[in-house]
């Protein structure tokens, strides 16, 4: 792998005074996808959240190019296109989905415009729902805006936190299409998930979190094939 | 049962009160709509407008309509700086304490406004003060008829600062979904701070709309929070058009139960109606916010 966009040693994270990340080491290669996979509670969610400021890391390293970014802000790491599509898709409900896209854009305004035509010509659907209220999509339409709000800020490094949760299998399939898509252009995706093979086919490499620490780690072809996987995964 | 002589000019002139209750409601209810908790030291800063207004015209000269163009953005920069360098910091995040950092600074503001002023009771004198504006039916004065104008220009700014603006759209993100909001790069801290400082300007317009026919103490302000309290209850809590309606209802309601009851039972009808939306509709006329 060339010199990693984002690279992550010794990372400890947790919530008061439970630890629920207890020493984390991943990196992230320029174009690259990798997958993180791991069973509900493993703290998946948490490594994005410390990743994008959300959660302050008890200890250890974050690093997104050249830059220390584990005591940053969530503004500034968003400023940097460390950009973090969250569990739950949290979009605006209250806002029109044009609404939604623009806030995604705040802090590339400038080329907002521009962003909004390409997002809307990756999600037609998009484009034709724009003056509706977010909150009146439907979930697999929710899924989209919230990937599509996520560009809008001209993400380098875009971390898709369980994308596919709750959609139809066609919808998934299509989703994964996207990501390889999106992908395809030059970014580097961190794609956490538990639907285990598709997520093996798009990414590269894959990391399993087991009780907050990685318990198997490479290509995505290895961890396909390891025995262990369903032990780990399915925590068996 | 009263005639239409007495009904009409009664319930126009509830009207013109009910604006400026209706302006104070509107910056307690985006407050609230954003930061999720009540600012109890929204009399305190209205008093401190008002004494504000009040000295503008003792000390400079100024008329309070012009002393509004001041202090106004004086006040936004002022709420601005009270929570994001006190009420936010104090608090570290948690709701129950912004309450009572909110609560203590009311304290502060009042006992200081005290100290220096003592609980003397100020009026100015304005040669419009007493102008009325005869309507065929009902005489209505100007500086109150002034105020309701201006209330309606403030709600529409605001509505368009809400809706057009990047800021307002960071700011209806925020109320709504703030961890969506930190993930798209909007600074909360700062869009807290905005809308504190928003609410407390529209204390400033408030207090300069009423001192031409108001008097100023250190507790003057309350007793507008009090009712603009019971407005953001019965318009629902964080609702903008809420609050507008319902400072208008309730400046009707106020004047026509003294109409009925006696000038110094008006308030009476108030309370009652916020007893009976808090037993009958507790979400508020206009449920959820806007
Ligand atoms: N805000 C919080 N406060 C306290 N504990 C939390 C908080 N968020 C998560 N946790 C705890 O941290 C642990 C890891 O949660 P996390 O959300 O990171 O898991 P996850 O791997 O994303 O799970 P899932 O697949 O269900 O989304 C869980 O035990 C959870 O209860
Ligand atoms: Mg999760």
């Amino acid at each position: 792998m060339a010199e990693p966009l984002l690279s992550i040693s010794g990372l400890h994270a947790g919530y008061g005074g439970t630890e629920v990340l207890r020493g984390v080491d991943l990196a992230v290669g320029p174009g690259e996808i990798v997958a993180v996979l791991g069973s509900n509670g493993a703290g998946k969610s948490t490594l994005n959240r410390a990743i994008s400021g959300l959660v302050r890391p008890w200890r250890g390293s974050i690093r997104f190019g050249a830059a220390a970014i584990e005591r940053e802000s969530p503004v500034a790491i968003v400023m940097r296109g460390l950009i973090h599509v969250p569990e739950g898709r949290r979009i605006f409900p209250n806002m029109t989905v044009r609404e939604n896209l623009d806030l995604g854009g705040y802090r590339a305004r400038t080329r907002r415009d521009d962003n909004r035509t390409r997002v809307f010509a990756l999600f037609p659907k998009l484009a034709e729902r724009q003056g509706q209220n977010a909150g009146t999509l439907s979930g697999g339409e929710q899924q989209m805006l919230a990937i599509g709000r996520g560009l809008m800020a001209e993400p380098k490094l875009l971390i898709l936190d369980e994308p596919s949760l709750g959609l139809s299998p066609l919808l998934v399939e299509e989703l994964f299409a996207l990501i390889r898509s999106i992908n395809a252009a030059g970014m580097a995706i961190l794609l956490v998930e538990q639907n285990v093979v598709q997520s093996l086919e798009v990414a590269q490499r894959a990391y399993v979190l087991e009780n907050g620490v990685f318990v198997l780690e490479g290509s995505a072809a290895d961890i396909r094939n390891d025995p262990n996987l369903k032990r780990a995964y399915l925590g068996l | 049962m009263l005639s239409p002589i007495i009904l009409v000019p009664a319930i126009l002139n509830g009207l013109l009160t009910g604006a400026v209750y209706a302006l104070v409601a509107l910056g307690l209810t985006l407050i609230y709509g954003v930061l999720h908790i009540i600012n109890f030291a929204h009399g305190a800063l209205l008093t401190a407008a008002m004494f504000g207004a009040f000295f503008a015209h003792r000390l400079l000269g100024l008329d309070p309509y012009v002393a509004a163009l001041l202090l106004t953005p004086a006040f936004f920069v002022l709420g601005y700086a009270l929570q994001r360098f006190i009420i936010g910091p104090a608090s570290g995040g948690e709701d129950r304490n912004i309450l009572l950092v909110t609560l203590g600074l009311a304290v502060v503001i009042e006992n200081a406004l005290l100290y220096a002023f003592r609980a003397d009771t100020r009026t100015i004198n304005l040669p419009y003060a007493f102008d009325v504006v005869d309507l065929g039916i009902a005489f209505l004065a100007v500086p109150r008829v002034i105020a309701f104008g201006a209330v309606i220009v403030v709600a529409l700014v605001l509505w368009l600062i809400m809706q057009w603006t990047d800021t307002g759209k960071a700011i209806r993100a925020v109320a709504k979904e703030k961890v969506g909001a930190e993930l798209c790069g909007i600074d909360v801290a700062h869009v807290y701070a905005v809308t504190f400082g928003l609410g407390t300007a529209c204390l400033a317009i408030a207090a300069c709309l009423l001192i031409p026919t108001y008097y100023v103490n250190p507790h003057a302000g309350n007793a507008f929070v009090l009712i603009a309290f019971t407005i953001v209850v019965l318009g629902g809590m964080g609702s903008v058009t809420g609050a507008l309606i319902g400072g208008l209802f309730i400046g009707v309601v106020e004047s026509l139960s003294g109409l009925y009851l006696g000038e110094s039972l008006g308030q009476i009808g108030i309370f009652l109606i916020f007893i009976l939306v808090l037993l009958f509709r507790p979400s508020g006329l206009f449920g959820a916010r806007t």
